[in-house]
């Protein structure tokens, strides 16, 4: 920065010479609100999306700046919503990157008292073995002499916070393995 | 940057910046500037869903304000602060909204006892969610969501002493967090309470009426979000015409008691950049009855002390700039 | 509706601003009621008598739009006279099983009838149905299980013509007899049972019939208030039958609308991870002896409507899931499905958790510990498994509870003691996957990934695919025949490499999008579910929802502005069936095919194009025209008349009896809830005689005494959960945000100063609230938004209590569902949260065991015993 240009963007020295001799605006508008730059502006791209807590269905512009989620706001052109979003759909850029996010896969042991950790590998492998082994444990052929082919062993609840590919993945893996409390929040 | 012209002649009218009907942001040296912008809240629309609080804290990134259950109806946020920007009141009333049928019916109970103070009564001394004494079989619930007025006379800024609060080329009033030396002036200048100071860092703290967003023409988050538009944004001049037709819309609708807040540019404040709709007076809301600028006596001081003031700066800066050139 | 869904609630206000009048009904003034122009409460659990009044108000003083009805609806249809109504055997309907507690609906039957079966318990009448093999299984394990989500894409099956009177003067014709059933339900009665004074009931009738008929329309938005009740779908069926009496259903600005309250909860009952469903509402088969495919279908199957070709979305779906493996030789691999015996809902589900029975739980993103009824037992099931894997954002209540949860502060659990071996694995936020969710509105919008999940967390795509993947490559080289279905099964999804995770990969939504929405022989994606075969040439895995990758292009990321198309705005995702975006919208046209005003336009009979024209697109058979009849041996959609609207039914005509589908009714009635301190006014029978009730039945599911029996006293006040716009359900996405959580930091009950007086309740202080389950502790919230009823000459008090909170998050407090108990509606197995008795004291509840002890005491004052309550 030359002298010049320092002395230029001083306060005072704007004051004096500018159309701001009281100091309250044009004269003393500082660096950082010279540089002001709003991340929604500023963002490498827009990615559309789609509100995720309750079902009607407001659209959602999704702010991604160096590969972070940075701002998360309603979308304008959605005739479901129009652009706006309420507290909940307000909060999402806290839901999605804020604190309370878990990153870590948790593992209990039986009557154990305290969480310990496991690789998301290992623990992927150790529920596979678990679903085999109950689903075989829990097998039933028959019931009151009709063909059941089934497993009571085991159930899964959730579904209606997915995606309808998930949903749609779940259904078709517990079905074929034969389970069938198959629940979401539909129910409650 | 403007050319070095330091004629007295140029100087405008330092008066008009403090005083009267004016345009806030050329007073302030701001040439070919956008038009004044502000919020208008209608709060006949408001549904108390606070998406105008969280939305302003994610985009601000305030920090959570206290987790305080305040039996102050639905409102636990209890007012403007450095950490709380836009701020959704709640007021149950024994009154009628218009044709409004509230379908209530709480005879035999005496308001007064249990909220002697009406709705004014503290939650801790109340037996109930305060009130206003009326009709047993009346009830509404007004919400409104209050912010920074961005006042065209702004005492915040006016005893501001090192040009942190200032004004934008939009009109708002703003803190530029970078100049802020959490001297604290601004506090008790503020006519409605809402400047404030955040514990942690002793910087001063209000809403920028998104001052970020408006230097690339997008609207502020809380106005943005709003899913009833309740908050409007836009030129001031347009909300006030369109907060005009509004008003006497609710009239012939029979909804008396409607009235705008801060519209005027003769109020004791010039007129807020922000303003309301308002279906009660003022108080009931927690909002000033007739907000005063608290440095209106400041142009006849200056008057007083401009000549010495000028002559102490000059002398600063032939000071400092000889300094730079050795 | 400005509580739960406030941007939804912008169209309410615009409806305002131009002249709408919204009527809020509600024991509570909420945030909806501030903003009506009329708010009217009523004593939870009596919606059906408010709204059977309003229905007699309209019969009886002919508000009924009679063109629509006699042409669109039964009304004019004949019934047995082997029917008998609630008002001939005093609260209940012919063909009640005392001992089985369940209805034989034979007698609900059209005259002139061949026997029928129904869709939404379609199965029920399976041993009945011709060329059915007669099988052991009894139909009552049919009737249990309950099929009120097939109702989600259509109506049931009849056969035959029934006899019609259009001048509905028969006195065994549908309107004679709603005419009859509904006759009691008077402005004195409403006013007695539901508390709400007579002149505010004649004014919704009035506001309500004056803005119905050819040139206006009203329209109803209900959410959980009405289905969390033991008569929760004929709460909706009342409405039903009024939207059908007003002309209000198939027309722009009428309808019932559901706001659901999950971002997919539309998409997770149409492609259904529930028991009773497979993909678009084709029922899980049950089990018979020796049933085959051909009879699966033709005892589900009605012979006409779209649901006639029921085989050909069976034999697609079959394909898509085990592709060259499904032959017609081997029934296209029907016996692989696994077969119901009854109920396997939650509920049955945490029962045999409790009982030892089910071991291994997959909990994906829901919050039973809190968010269930009776939450307690969701715990104390939890706590019976071998194992149990959760996956969400944080550690919430579902997966902490065996640490910090109600019962190891009361000593019922032992942390040590809980064998129960606990998986917790991140989950991925929508930002961070591709998928779509569908929407209230049977929208599907795509939700485009932003980013990469960090760390260990994962979509539940990915947890899915790579679970069933790993279970594949275990079983491998099995010859084991219970490995069939799993080894056959199509799996192959092409998958992207995780840039942060190196040698990870994602499965491919939009592939299994496209699986969705099938493919013909040559891989082809198809364009509409009429295009599907049952010869096993077609694949896809939700019938109602093919076409949503037609032309190979994903119509659920369509995303053409509001502002540059029309108002029904059909450019923007895709909506199911065909994206159409009002169902039956050919009954917004008159029998010739005209608008019925021009006001209320929506599609419309071109003569000259000879087509379906319209703003939305036609839910009707394009080329249809409204003069066509079809010849007698017609079938499926042929079958139905140019002026059948409700292609989804049988005859094409819109139900105001249901003579089969529904387990407790053909005609709405009103019953007291399962717990009411007020005994029933229009009939002796007090409950739905067939509330899913018994098999609940639990030392941690006590239920109280009613009405006038002895012991209802120490329950004196009625409670209801509800949710409030500061928190998203059961709080696993709210309670842990900083920014939600101090909104509304504590759990907290609404009261009334009145009730506060009574029990000396302190505002912002603590109370007590009791059940025969449990008792928790909130904040107190005087305010005269609650207000006292008057119930047949009695003052009754409602305590309101939002259900969000746990002992997480930031925002915590004591569950509400802890205090629930688990009698069902017998149609959906859901509970009745919305209404039930209870008591209320100052001050913070009991702490350690002296917390179980007050309940037991509760339970000894009011004589409370396995028995109470369960009767019929």
């Amino acid at each position: 920065m030359g002298v010049k240009t320092w002395i230029e963007e001083w306060p005072v020295y704007r004051q004096l010479t500018g159309n701001d001799p009281l100091g309250r605006a044009a004269a003393v508008k500082s660096r950082r609100s010279a540089t002001l730059a709003p991340r929604s502006a500023t963002a490498d791209k827009v990615v559309k999306s789609i509100c995720p807590f309750c079902a009607v269905g407001c659209g959602q512009n999704v702010f991604v700046k160096d590969e972070k989620v940075v701002q998360v706001e309603g979308d304008p052109d959605s005739p479901v919503s129009r652009g706006r979003l309420c507290p909940r759909g307000s909060s999402t850029l806290q839901l999605v990157t804020g604190s309370a996010r878990e990153y870590k896969v948790r593992y209990r042991r039986p009557h154990g008292t305290e969480w310990e950790e496991l690789d998301l590998d290992t623990a992927m492998d150790m529920i596979a073995d678990r679903v085999v082994a109950t689903r075989r444990e829990g097998w039933q052929w028959k019931s009151d002499d009709a063909r059941v082919r089934r497993t009571m062993g085991l159930a899964s609840l959730g579904g209606a916070t997915l995606d309808n590919e998930e949903n749609y993945l779940l259904k078709k893996l517990f079905t074929a393995l034969g389970a069938i409390q198959i629940e979401n929040q539909a129910r409650i | 940057m403007a050319p070095v012209d330091v004629t007295i002649g140029r100087r405008p009218d330092l008066t008009g910046a403090l005083l009267g009907d004016t345009d806030p942001a050329a007073q302030g040296g701001w040439t070919d500037h956008p038009p004044r912008m502000g919020f208008f809240t209608d709060t006949s629309v408001c549904i108390g869903c606070k998406a105008c609080e969280v939305a302003c804290k994610e985009w601000n990134a305030i920090p959570e304000d206290g987790l305080v259950f305040t039996g102050m109806s639905m409102d636990n946020t209890q007012g403007l602060g450095a950490d709380t920007w836009r701020h959704v009141a709640f007021v149950e009333q024994r009154k009628p909204l218009a044709v409004q049928d509230p379908g209530v019916l709480h005879e035999g109970v005496d308001v007064l006892a249990l909220a002697p103070q009406g709705s004014g009564t503290s939650p801790d001394e109340a037996g109930t969610t305060p009130t206003t004494p009326g009709d047993p079989g009346d009830l509404r619930w007004l919400m409104a969501s209050d912010v920074c007025k961005h006042c065209t006379h702004a005492a915040c800024l006016d005893v501001c002493p090192t040009g942190s609060l200032f004004r934008t080329e939009f009109g708002t009033v703003v803190v530029q967090e970078d100049i802020c030396n959490g001297c604290g002036y601004c506090i008790p200048a503020c006519p409605y309470g809402v400047i404030d100071q955040r514990k942690d860092d002793g910087r001063a703290w209000k809403c920028t009426l998104c001052y970020d967003r408006l230097t690339v023409g997008q609207e502020p988050a809380c106005a943005k979000n709003c899913p009833t538009d309740s908050i409007q944004f836009g030129p001031l001049d347009e909300l006030r015409e369109r907060a005009g037709a509004r008003l006497a819309s609710l009239h012939d609708g029979g909804v008396t008691d409607a009235r705008l807040y801060g519209r005027d540019p003769h109020d004791g404040v010039g007129g807020d950049g922000a303003f309301f709709l308002l279906l009660d007076e003022p108080e009931v809301y927690g909002l000033p009855p007739d907000p005063v600028v608290t440095t209106r006596d400041l142009p006849a001081m200056w008057r007083r002390v401009g000549a010495a003031a000028a002559t102490l700066v000059g002398a600063a800066v032939a000071a400092f700039v000889a300094g730079r050139r050795i | 509706m400005a509580e739960c869904h406030p941007v939804g609630f912008q169209w309410v206000m615009e409806a305002k601003a131009r002249g709408a009048t919204v009527i809020h009904v509600d024991p509570r003034f909420t945030r909806t009621s501030a903003l009506a122009d009329l708010h009217v409460p009523l004593r939870a659990g009596t919606d059906i008598a408010f709204l059977g009044g309003i229905i007699n108000y309209v019969l009886a003083n002919e508000k009924d739009f009679r063109e629509y009805i006699v042409a669109y609806t039964n009304a004019g249809t004949i019934l047995t006279d082997e029917y008998r109504d609630t008002e001939d055997l005093d609260g209940v309907f012919s063909g009640l099983d005392t001992e089985e507690r369940t209805y034989d609906f034979h007698t609900w039957q059209y005259e002139g009838m061949e026997v029928q079966a129904a869709s939404g318990q379609r199965d029920q009448e399976y041993e009945d149905h011709p060329g059915t093999k007669k099988g052991r299984a009894s139909s009552k394990s049919v009737r249990q299980s309950g099929r009120g989500e097939a109702h989600g894409s259509g109506g049931a099956a009849i056969a035959g013509e029934p006899e019609v009177d259009p001048t509905l003067q028969h006195p065994r014709c549908v309107y004679q007899v709603l005419k009859r059933h509904y006759a009691r339900y008077t402005p004195e009665m409403v006013e007695q049972i539901c508390g709400v004074p007579q002149d505010t009931f004649r004014q919704v009738c009035e506001l309500l019939t004056d803005n119905s008929g050819r040139d206006r329309t009203s329209a109803f938005v209900y959410s959980v208030g009405w289905t969390q009740h033991t008569v929760g779908v004929q709460y909706i069926r009342t409405a039903a039958v009024l939207q059908q009496l007003l002309g209000n259903i198939g027309r722009p600005g009428g309808g019932i609308m559901a706001l659901r309250g999950h971002a997919s909860i539309q998409g997770s009952t149409d492609i259904p991870t529930l028991f009773n469903l497979l993909p678009g509402y084709i029922p899980m088969p049950h089990a018979h002896a020796h049933m085959d495919l051909d009879s699966f279908i033709e005892g589900e199957s009605p012979r006409k409507g779209y649901w006639a070709e029921m085989r050909a979305y069976t034999v697609s779906l079959l394909k898509a899931w085990w592709g060259p493996a499904a032959t017609p030789e081997n029934d296209f691999c029907f016996d692989y499905l696994p077969r119901l015996t009854g109920s396997h809902s939650t509920y049955e589900t945490v029962m045999a958790q409790l009982a030892g029975n089910c071991k291994g739980y997959f909990v994906l993103g829901e919050n039973p510990a809190v968010g269930s009824a009776n939450a307690k037992m969701q715990r104390m099931g939890m706590a019976n498994l071998e194992w149990l894997v959760v996956r969400d954002f944080s550690l919430i209540e579902s997966a902490t509870w065996w640490k910090d949860g109600p019962e190891i502060e009361t000593g019922e659990l032992r942390t040590e003691d809980i064998g129960t071996e606990v998986f917790f694995l991140p989950a991925a936020a929508h930002t961070e996957k591709d998928g779509s969710f569908t929407n209230t509105q049977r929208m599907l919008q795509w939700h485009h990934q932003a980013v990469e999940p960090a760390g260990d967390a994962r979509s539940d795509l990915w947890f899915a695919f790579h679970l069933g993947r790993r279970i594949r490559e275990k079983l491998a080289g099995s010859t084991d025949e219970m490995d069939r279905p799993l080894l056959d099964l199509t799996w192959d999804y092409p998958t992207t490499p995780l840039q942060s995770h190196p040698g990870d990969v994602e499965p491919e939504a939009e592939a299994v999008l496209a699986e969705i929405n099938g493919w013909d022989a040559e891989g082809g994606p198809l364009s509409s579910y009429e295009q599907l075969n049952d010869d096993g040439s077609t694949a896809c895995g939700c019938w109602i929802y093919c076409g949503v990758y037609s032309d190979g292009v994903n119509q659920a990321s369509r995303r053409t502005p509001a502002t540059e198309q029309n108002w029904v705005a059909n450019q923007w995702g895709w909506a199911w069936p065909a994206n159409r975006r009002v169902l039956y919208n050919r009954a917004s046209a008159d029998p010739d095919g005209k608008p019925w005003s021009a006001r209320k336009a929506l599609v419309w009979w071109d003569e000259e194009k000879a087509l379906w024209q319209g703003h939305d697109i036609p839910d009707f058979t394009a080329s249809k025209s409204p003069h066509y009849r079809p010849p007698t041996d017609a079938s499926g959609a042929e079958a139905l008349a140019g002026v059948d609207p409700f292609v989804m039914q049988a005859d094409g005509k819109s139900w105001l009896f249901v003579p089969a589908g529904l387990t407790d009714g053909p005609l709405p009635t009103h019953y007291e809830p399962q717990e009411s301190p007020v005994p029933n006014l229009l009939y002796s029978q007090q409950r739905n005689p067939v509330r899913q009730i018994l098999s609940m039945v639990h030392p941690d599911d006590r239920f109280q005494p009613s009405g006038s029996e002895p012991g209802a006293e120490v329950f004196p006040y009625m409670m209801s959960t509800y949710r409030i716009a500061e928190h998203h359900t059961a709080g696993g996405m709210s309670r842990y945000q900083p920014y939600l959580a101090e909104l509304a930091p504590e759990m907290f009950c609404e009261v009334s100063p009145e009730l506060a007086r009574e029990r000396g309740l302190e505002h912002a202080g603590w109370a007590t609230i009791v059940t025969a389950r449990n008792c928790i502790e909130a904040r107190v919230l005087v305010t005269e938004r609650m207000t006292p009823m008057t119930i047949n000459g009695r003052v009754l008090h409602h305590v309101g209590l939002p259900y969000h909170w746990g002992q997480g998050g930031l925002a915590r407090g004591d569950s509400a569902n802890d205090l629930a108990h688990l009698s069902l509606d017998p149609n959906s197995h859901i509970q009745e949260v919305k209404v039930g008795q209870c008591d209320i004291r100052p001050g913070r509840r009991p702490r350690g065991p002296a917390r179980v002890e007050l309940v037991k005491e509760y339970q000894r004052r009011a004589g409370i015993t396995e028995h109470t309550g369960t009767e019929i």
